[in-house]
């Protein structure tokens, strides 16, 4: 059932381009999944470890600064009179580097902020995310500050027997979008179903009880940030080489916003829900333009959101599956309808 | 089997033990007895290496563990059934067992141990696809019982396995406990429940203030006047 529902989605996903003409929309679709590829990978983290990281984006600027810094090469002084130089990568080169480079620093935000966790974490990943926008405006030798990397190259791919295939156009840029995304939906699927997931959901549903059973607080939440930055890491640097061009405007609050609204509304904890609430919230704006002003638009968007959490406060995802199981119990008549409404009790 | 020589411990700047020294023969129920904030709880923690000492050593089947981490005190054979809520609500009854057996890696082994604890409580058994957070009382309690049998141990630490339960549910869980030891499994138990305790331990300690004050076999601690009156209420 659940498989059935999966692959429908995936045919319905890869066959857009063929019903969908026009370059706006499809284009609002791509800029749309790599938020959803951001969203998946805070979902790890806040669905399923529980932490709430409220700089996630920093995660995401970083990937899109340093896989476009690789593509297009620097040229920095360094204390001492020392340069360092470096010629320009393939952009391919710069995702791996991007994917890299953000798990490293979810290494490091992990380790500085997981020895006290829940609200620390939350103020560590704020003020982390908030010194990188001051390094990446600042730092103007390096990233032109302001001023925009402009000219970011498009991710070309090598092809046996076909040779080099850049990634130019809407529709190619769209494929590539949803081979990443599959493959981060795959990988966190299958984590959170691991050995790994298992401490994970234990550590959310009770400390105490997992630490008793064997489970390393620390280490199984730093490897839960070091995955999660390094997904968000990797939108990043789609991001940077689709649009090809980045400034410290990445790094904005609105956009960790933005994903956690997609996860919250989703529904946290379902492997769909930040799929299903990114492309409600990505969407939305495309299809309020035209029929609102931009006042109202905003309005609106906040409406959905309301509505949402009052209609299905569990998330949309995690609600619809509940209301569906419970319905396909009371056909089998053997319906426990004391299990149902207890399930539903906050732990 | 368990050696725990003159430990100290603390919370930032409170003093919870203050030098405790006890031993733990093999196939033995040891009982702590004590009022609430005397130290059982923190003794336990201790032992589990989730308090570290400030002093003294505690040592294992001879091995050293003054200084090992909860995963390593728990590989080397102790479990501890932690103060508290009992289960994982959201996982089922199934993944609650094998999340006991999270530090090892026969499956085999975990799939013949979740059956035989399935086989000494049928009810699980019935539930085990259900959420474990649906269960009644009694039944978490049996699961969370089976759970901390689920790591193989030699030694399980209970810390207050009777709290919040009915009375029915309190004589069945003592039942159990005492099966462990019949069935080889050494215990060490943390129990508000004086007389209950007292009744069923081998070697009861009482600890007052973080200190052992009085240590002898239950009957003796049954009789003494100051565990009388302090403690069983006359």
């Amino acid at each position: 059932m659940r498989a059935a529902i999966t692959m429908l989605a995936l045919a319905a996903f890869a066959s857009v381009p063929l019903w969908l003409r026009d370059p706006y929309l499809l284009n609002a679709l791509i800029t749309t999944g790599i938020f959803i590829i951001a969203a998946m990978s805070l979902n790890l983290l806040l669905g399923f470890t529980g932490q709430l990281s409220l700089g996630h984006i920093a995660f995401f600027g970083i990937g899109a600064y340093v896989s476009a810094l690789t593509s297009l090469g620097f040229d920095i002084g360094l204390p001492g009179g020392f340069r360092l130089v470096h010629e320009p990568w393939p952009p391919i080169a710069g995702l791996a580097l991007a994917i890299l480079v953000a798990g490293l620093c979810g290494y490091f935000v992990g380790l500085l902020s997981f020895r006290v966790r829940g609200a620390y974490f939350v103020i560590v990943t704020i003020s982390f995310a908030e010194v990188v926008r001051l390094v990446a405006l600042n730092w103007v030798e390096l990233t032109q500050g302001p001023l925009a990397l402009t000219n970011i190259p498009s991710i070309a791919i090598g092809l046996p027997s076909l040779g080099e295939l850049t990634l130019r156009t809407k529709l190619q840029n769209y494929y590539l979008l949803l081979a990443v995304a599959v493959v981060a939906y795959l990988l966190i699927a299958r984590l959170v179903h691991s050995h790994f997931g298992r401490a994970m959901r234990g550590l959310m549903e009770n400390e105490t009880l997992a630490v008793s059973v064997g489970i390393d607080v620390t280490k199984t939440l730093t490897l839960a940030a070091v995955i999660s930055a390094a997904i968000a890491g990797a939108a990043g640097s789609l991001y940077a080489h689709y649009i090809r061009i980045i400034d410290p405007e990445v790094f904005a609050f609105i956009n960790t916003v933005t994903m956690v609204i997609m996860v919250i509304s989703g529904g946290k904890g379902s492997l769909a829900g930040p799929v299903v609430g990114g492309l409600i919230f990505g969407l939305l704006p495309v299809v309020l333009r035209p029929i609102m002003a931009p006042e109202a638009q905003w309005i609106a968007y906040g409406g959905v959101l309301i509505v949402i959490l009052f209609v299905l406060p569990r998330g949309i995802v995690p609600s619809l599956a509940q209301r569906f199981a419970r319905r396909k119990r009371q056909a089998a008549t053997v319906a426990p309808v004391a299990f149902s409404e207890r399930a539903k009790e906050p732990a | 089997m368990l050696e725990i020589r003159d430990i100290v411990c603390g919370y930032g700047g409170v003093t919870a033990l203050r030098g405790i020294s006890l031993q733990v023969k093999a196939g033995q129920l040891v009982a702590l007895i004590g009022a609430n904030g005397a130290g059982k709880s923190t003794t336990l923690r201790a032992i589990s290496g989730l308090v570290p000492l400030r002093s003294g050593q505690m040592f294992f089947d001879g091995k050293d563990i003054t200084a090992a981490r909860p995963p390593r005190v728990l590989a080397s054979g102790i479990a501890h059934y932690p103060e508290g809520r009992r289960v994982f609500p959201h996982m089922t009854v199934e993944e609650n067992l094998d999340m006991g057996a999270y530090l090892r890696n026969d499956a085999g082994g975990i799939a013949a141990d979740r059956d035989r604890i399935f086989t000494e409580f049928p009810r699980l058994a019935e539930r085990k696809r259900q959420a474990a957070g649906t269960l009644s009382g009694g039944e978490q309690q049996m699961l969370a019982i089976g759970r901390a049998l689920m790591s193989r141990p030699r030694l399980v630490m209970f810390d207050e396995p009777s709290l919040g339960l009915a009375p029915n549910i309190v004589e069945r869980t003592f039942a159990i406990i005492r099966g462990i030891r019949d069935a080889g499994t050494t215990v060490l138990l943390v129990e508000q429940n004086a007389f209950a305790a007292l009744e069923m331990c081998d070697q009861a300690h009482l600890i007052e203030s973080g200190r052992i004050v009085l240590s002898g076999v239950g009957a003796e601690l049954i009789a003494n006047e100051h565990v009388r009156k302090a403690y069983l209420g006359g």
